[in-house]
């Protein structure tokens, strides 16, 4: 058969297609969005986005207690929020297979940490596979569904970054649907109650035993004898490193990373002169090594950061290549907010408020960078509202305002809890949604509030403003963050206000709509260079070298934020630019 | 092991870095490669700096590359060029879009442009193309990319015809033919020596 060019994110939807998975359910996240969007494509599993990983990781386990394969899929830091039911669930074991994917990202492309999962297989008490590629990120995920009803598990696939984004050919098989295990009432096994723990406490422990039997004969790990003189275990995308870098070296290849098979690892060491790990992040596999007293050669590779052959090839001493000067003194290039970006506005408004600014996570985190610099904290999902409060109570802060930022995907996500703290415990403070009606960092996925499913279908569009009346808060009102005089008004009269109040600033994602209005032009008799365009750090306008503001007409939408913080009506529009229409 | 042939393509978030790799990685897999390519998303997409790694060979293990390694660099932007120069090994090919995408520390006044990148990228031994004029001499200004992939093409062991069926293939009906355009355009600007090393 044809073999195809598929990311390890589109392998993984694919085997779990394979694998007969009925529901896939997530949240969305960088680097493991795609294998849901991928999953929905096939049209008879039923995918959905859930509103965090908490809920997908429940949701999952009903599928699974009701007798069908399901998928859950999460980046590193949702299985924080999945970790409650998750820890439980390993207790209790699975109706039809329960394959939890998450997606760890080393370097932190897209993150605020980088975690490595493969701790929460050992805490948790989970199986976990790890493949290296997108062929073994298909047939792992195939395996995962059989471990799973084989041993009465949940279990975890483990990717990172580098596998879930690269590209490599694949085989694919046919779609084989297991026959639904009918639903029994079984208290004993449901229903986790200190009684009926204590027991399958005992069982968890007994199913590690057997499943680290089964790893020690599993051709999910692999021994590769080549050169006796070194031996390298490594896992995942680390094995295509090492096979680059130390192409004569013997491996062996993890593809079960928990439980790590304590056998195969003394034969493996015995078998060759000197033992290495190879591994991104912790030493997880190093440390199980060193507790069975095997002794390891130091490679000094960092535990921090990515790996690359390179970094493996000189760590076995191997000389760097020459390289090309450098090219110095060049200007970073953070990422940015688009132009005609809704959140501009609001962040323009906090700033004439001189807000301190509880920040979260999205797009709008990029507000946090010069020249809006209009953020001051960013933790995780949902703490904007917590914090905001928290600030409040300690009165640190009392020439200014507190305000929360928060998406609106990221509210519905677990902001929703902190305005109920907010409300129950009395607190003064204002949070602004900035709903602009998706989840547009990891590529405008549907949300609660987006009115749209992952399968495209319409979905009731959660009402923010009646959620937030409901729940209690004092004053809670909409504002156009493109109307930036009433969005300053709005944020001035609810912060200065006593007790709780919510600003949903509502406008769509830039990117979610081509704008089909004018672009804008600065008029240089009527500019006096006062910089206030400049400052909302908008793409499409640059600073000249003699201070002259100017408009780059080819990327301006049109969205006039600019013409409104102009005090001396010099930004004005200009006919359309011309496209011809699409490339690729 | 055999030769495994790497190509880097660098960019601004949104110039389309992502898609252009695609379309290398399918030329070398209908072409009868091991291909492995690599991207990344999320944050680094709204504006900031990208890069995606292609390699083909008879087989390809990493997906990345480290520095000094690249055998092509193809830049769609002049800083971002700069910026990556080292992947490029000493004797590897290195094409350039001749356009600058100031970063907002440029535009705000905060940070000075680059000053001689150009010069610096040509005593590199740059071949430096201007994308944008040949895409709008082809008729369709957003094909920039495809340019590129021309002037790429032209350093890659494929057949022409491979290309234009990937690239055809890839783009939306109604701009088929100014794609094609745009590739020839792109591939002949390298072949009459207007980009000569």
């Amino acid at each position: 058969m044809a073999r195809s060019l598929m990311s390890g994110n589109e392998a993984v939807a694919r085997g779990a297609w394979e694998a007969g998975v009925r529901v896939g359910v997530g949240y969305p996240g960088t680097p493991s969005t795609e294998v849901l969007e991928n999953l929905v494509k096939h049209g008879d599993v039923r995918c959905q986005w859930a509103p965090n990983e908490k809920v997908a990781a429940e949701v999952g386990a009903g599928v699974s207690y009701g007798g069908a394969r399901t998928l859950v899929t999460m980046k590193h830091v949702g299985l924080n929020v999945a970790a409650d039911p998750v820890f439980t669930l390993a207790y209790i074991g699975v109706g039809g297979g329960y394959v939890l994917f998450v997606a760890d990202d080393p370097g932190m492309h897209s993150s605020q940490n980088e975690q490595d999962s493969r701790n929460y297989a050992a805490f948790a008490k989970l199986p976990m596979l790890e493949p290296a590629n997108s062929q073994e990120a298909l047939e792992f995920t195939r395996a995962a569904f059989e471990l799973s009803e084989r041993f009465d598990t949940p279990v975890l696939v483990r990717s990172t970054t580098r596998v879930s984004h690269s590209k490599s050919l694949v085989e694919v098989g046919e779609r084989e649907v297991p026959p639904a295990i009918p639903f029994e009432r079984r208290p004993g096994k449901w229903v986790m109650m200190p009684a009926n723990a204590r027991a399958q406490r005992v069982e968890l422990a007994a199913r590690m035993d057997r499943i680290e039997a089964f790893a020690v004969g599993s051709d999910l790990n692999r021994i590769e004898m080549r050169d006796t003189s070194l031996g390298i275990i490594t896992s995942g995308i680390a094995y295509e490193y090492v096979r680059e870098a130390l192409p004569e070296a013997s491996v062996l290849k993890l593809g079960i990373v928990n439980p790590l098979p304590e056998k195969v690892l003394r034969d493996f060491a015995a078998s060759v002169e000197r033992v290495a790990v190879v591994e991104e992040l912790d030493p997880f596999i190093a440390t199980r090594l060193r507790s069975l007293g095997i002794e390891l050669v130091e490679t000094g590779l960092p535990a921090i950061g990515e790996l690359s052959p390179g970094r493996i090839a000189t760590a076995f001493g191997a000389v760097a290549p020459s390289l090309r000067d450098a090219i110095k003194d060049l200007p970073p290039r953070p990422p940015l907010l688009c132009p005609g970006c809704p959140h501009r506005g609001v962040y323009w408004a906090l700033g004439k408020l001189k807000a301190v600014v509880t920040g979260d996570i999205g797009c709008y985190t990029l507000g946090a960078l010069p020249p809006l610099s209009a953020m001051d904290t960013c933790v995780c999902m949902g703490a904007s509202v917590g914090m905001a409060h928290g600030l409040g109570l300690t009165g640190a802060v009392t020439d200014r305002p507190v305000v929360g930022v928060i998406g609106d995907s990221t509210f519905a996500h677990s902001g929703i809890t902190g305005v109920l703290d907010m409300v129950y415990n009395g607190a003064d403070g204002t949070v602004v949604i900035l709903d602009n009606r998706t989840t547009a960092m990891t590529g405008h996925q549907g949300n609660p509030v987006s009115g749209k499913t992952l399968a495209g279908d319409p979905a009731p569009a959660l009402d923010l403003e009646a959620l937030c009346r409901a729940v209690g808060v004092a004053s809670v009102r909409t504002v156009d963050p493109f109307d930036l005089p009433a969005t300053l008004a709005a944020l001035t009269e609810e912060t200065e206000r006593e007790g709780m109040s919510v600003v949903i600033a509502k406008a769509p994602c830039a990117l979610l709509q081509r704008s089909d209005a004018q672009p804008f032009a600065i008029d240089e008799e009527l500019c006096t260079r006062c910089g206030s365009c400049v400052k909302l750090g908008c793409p499409a306008i640059m600073k000249r070298a003699d201070g002259a503001p100017v408009i780059d007409t080819s990327i301006c939408v049109g969205c006039e934020q600019c013409v409104q913080v102009c005090k001396f009506s010099a930004i004005v529009p200009v006919g359309p630019a011309c496209d011809f229409g699409g490339g690729l | 092991m055999s030769k495994v042939t790497t190509v880097v393509l660098v960019g601004v978030g949104g110039q389309g870095t992502i898609l252009a790799g695609d379309v290398i990685a399918k030329v070398a897999v209908a072409e009868g490669y091991d291909v492995k390519l690599s991207e990344v998303h999320g944050m680094a997409q709204r504006g900031g700096s990208v890069d995606t790694v292609v390699r083909f060979g008879e087989c390809v293990h990493a997906p990345i590359v480290d520095a000094g390694m690249a055998d092509h660099l193809i830049a769609f932007e002049v800083t971002e060029a700069a910026r990556k120069l080292q992947y490029l090994s000493p004797q590897g090919r290195l094409v350039v879009n001749s356009r600058t995408i100031h970063p907002l520390p440029v535009l705000t006044g905060a940070v000075p442009a680059a000053v001689g990148a150009e010069a610096e990228l040509q005593y590199e031994g740059a071949i430096f193309i201007d994308a944008e004029a040949l895409a709008c001499e082809a008729g369709s200004p957003r094909s920039a990319n495809v340019v590129l992939l021309g002037a790429a093409s032209y350093g890659l062991p494929f057949a022409e015809g491979t290309w234009r069926d990937v690239i055809a293939s890839r783009v939306p009906p109604k701009t088929v033919e100014a794609n094609l355009r745009a590739f020839e355009l792109g591939r002949n600007a390298c072949a009459e020596g207007v980009c000569e090393l």
